[in-house]
């Protein structure tokens, strides 16, 4: 079984977890004000032009299912139980630390369990419309977004200038750009860096709450590995390649992600929250701010939007972009909207694109790894 | 003479196949896995010895879910692999889809020009496995293949849980209710063949020849079934339940060019 060669100065995602609390402790200290935050629906610029820093709460974590488990129900994606257990148990400090949290009713069991965490601390829950396309669908979310401004003025007693918010999209939008850069390394083939490594950046960066600093760490990096495709890597046999859709993965990162590279393949791309989905797409700076932030969030290609093909759209790009050899989806358990996507995803995948697809299901527990290793490993076999 | 050796060690049994160079079945082993993957695999070993195999000219290809336990393997593949090559090599053909029901797995493959093209396996649940014909014959105090041979005799009675353990208590009450073995036996049969029917609807069978390998493959009742509920005819033999330890013992030969 091969090792995963990483950098000497990687950070894994605990201990930047680790730091990034210390550091939100010090930005708390200092008078910041600090929002919690769960998804990509989330327009982080109303919370920059609030002079408020928004911050990823955890939805992760085996330890974080049972305290959850006391109030909902068992058979309830991980993702959800993780994000109330955390918060209730007191586990996850970037909750204990956020002055309030900003929330979006993407899913059924999403919303369900905001209305108890808002028992807890001051909860705004966007609501989103259930399909993009639907007549009415941008208007009703462009008040949403008004809603939330005026929530946030009233919360801090402030005012959100148009200005603020023109300053906050400008810079977000580089941020995302050099999001984008960054996960596009993996288009190089072979790809000078594990899809491990690649998207432990990312997630770990959630926590680099100075965004100029992350851009420029970023930028850096990009073309610190553009070089070493360059020197190293270029010409060179490449392992299979894999992308991963379907749920967001933070949680079996060891679990899923890092085994199929120990298995023998290359995860070269993530078409799911946790990679460049949304990156893609800047908010229009031309247009007035709210209109414009309205109509980017309500393009993300979530399996919550019905109908949603976007995520094909998105799929079939990244399938050729990165030079794609086969598709693994993970859909956490008892997520409803993935599984159902599934059967459409696997037809255009392997009819459309002609390329191998496996579904796996999982959630945040150890015990199916035997399972999981099968079935990953089958699958690279089968790529050759 | 060269020794192709494949060890398919299997949550219940550990099944062993050596080829020689013209790819002829020239030893076969069978026994239980028992609670130790690495004792039996060294148990294996020994076998293979007493039966004359030069370890110098031996490859050797390991697979099933204890397969990271065979210290002297050249080589682990996943049993999905290793049961669509050795099904290719029983049944003669290189289109196929294999049913392959296991003790704590079963799964579809389908196979193309000889490779493995896609496959379904179970989630983390017994149901529609050996274990669960095991377990229920185990409540009806017969073997598994004489709960198969009951079942035939049998009708009228559904098992409608899913989960083995909540099962295992239905068969008790039907048990308490005074059904009779042959009903319940055939009620366990039927929930086995639903269950994998129900995953088989996920591929196109239709297009396939259909084969049946693991411990299952040896009983008639069940294969006539699957027939039935599949609308497909149903391939099996005696060394289907090789199936993954002959595609091994192939991948083995491949190892050594």
């Amino acid at each position: 079984m091969s090792q995963i060669k990483l950098p000497e100065d990687f950070v894994t995602y605990p201990e930047a977890r680790k730091k990034a609390f210390m550091a939100l402790k010090a930005l708390k200290e200092s008078g910041r004000r600090v929002v919690g935050t769960y998804c990509t629906y989330t327009p982080q610029e109303l919370v920059d032009a609030a002079d408020a820093t928004p911050v990823s709460l955890c939805a992760i974590g085996e330890e974080n299912i049972p305290p959850a488990e006391k109030v909902l129900p068992k058979n309830l994606c991980p993702l959800i139980k993780a994000s109330f257990g955390g918060a209730v148990s007191d586990r996850c400090p970037f909750y204990y630390f956020s002055d309030m949290v900003l929330a979006e009713t993407t899913c059924d069991g999403k919303k369900k369990m905001y209305e108890y965490l808002g028992k807890m601390k001051h909860t705004h829950v966007m609501q989103l419309p259930p399909g993009r396309t639907g007549e009415g669908a941008l208007a009703f979310w462009k008040l949403e977004m008004e809603a939330l401004r005026r929530d946030l003025e009233n919360f801090y007693g402030i005012t959100i200038t148009d200005e603020k918010l023109r300053q906050a999209i400008k810079l977000r939008n580089r941020e995302r750009k050099a999001i984008l850069n960054y996960y596009e390394v993996g288009t190089l083939k072979p790809s000078p860096i594990s899809g491990y490594e690649l998207n432990t950046i990312i997630t770990s960066n959630e926590y680099a709450f100075d965004i100029e600093k992350k851009i420029a760490f970023l930028e850096k990096r990009t073309a610190e590995l553009i070089e070493k495709y360059h020197a190293e890597c270029e010409g060179k046999p490449s392992r299979p390649r894999i992308l991963i859709s379907g749920c967001p993965t933070h949680g079996v990162i060891d679990k899923v992600i890092k085994r199929i590279e120990e298995l023998g393949a290359d995860v070269v791309g993530f078409e799911n929250c946790c990679g460049p989905r949304e990156k893609k797409d800047p908010v229009d700076e031309t247009k007035d701010p709210i209109t414009a932030l309205a109509e980017k969030y309500l393009r993300v290609n979530c399996s919550v939007m019905s109908p949603n093909p976007g995520r094909l759209e998105a799929l079939g790009e990244q399938i050729d972009d990165y030079k794609v050899d086969g598709v693994i989806e993970v859909v956490l358990m008892a997520c409803h909207t993935y599984a159902i996507e599934s059967s459409a995803v696997k037809e255009y995948v392997t009819k459309e694109k002609g390329i191998p697809f496996l579904s796996i299901t999982t959630d945040y527990s150890t015990t199916d790894q035997g399972q999981i290793d099968t079935r990953l490993g089958a699958f690279i076999e089968l790529l050759g | 003479m060269k020794y192709n050796i494949g060890i398919d060690i299997g949550s219940t049994c550990a099944k062993t196949i050596v080829l020689n160079e013209t790819k002829e079945i020239i030893h076969r082993l069978l026994q239980p896995t028992g609670w130790s993957s690495v004792e039996t695999a060294g148990a294996i070993r020994e076998k293979l010895t007493e039966l004359g195999v030069d370890w110098d000219n031996a490859a050797v290809v390991a697979t099933g879910y204890g397969r990271i336990s065979v210290p002297y393997a050249d080589k682990c593949v996943t049993e999905i692999t290793c049961h669509g090559r050795g099904a290719c090599h029983i049944f003669g053909s290189d289109n196929l889809a294999v049913i392959d029901i296991g003790g704590q797995d079963t799964k579809l493959i389908c196979v193309e020009d000889g490779m493995v093209k896609d496959f379904i396996m179970n989630d983390k649940c017994s149901a529609g496995t050996g274990k669960f014909l095991e377990i229920m014959a185990n409540t009806l105090a017969v073997s598994p293949a004489q709960l198969c041979e009951l079942a035939e005799k049998g009708g009228g009675v559904s098992i409608s849980s899913m989960c083995t353990v909540f099962a295992e208590s239905e068969v008790i009450s039907l048990i308490g209710r005074g059904e009779s073995k042959e009903n319940i036996a055939f009620g366990v049969v039927d929930s086995i063949v639903k269950k994998v029917a129900t995953q088989a609807g996920r591929l196109n069978l239709q297009d396939f020849k259909v084969c049946l390998t693991g411990g299952l493959c040896d009983f008639p009742y069940l294969r006539q079934r699957l027939e039935k509920t599949l609308n497909v005819p149903v391939d099996a033999c005696p060394d289907a339940r090789y199936a993954g330890a002959i595609g091994a013992a192939l991948s083995a030969a491949a190892v050594r060019k």
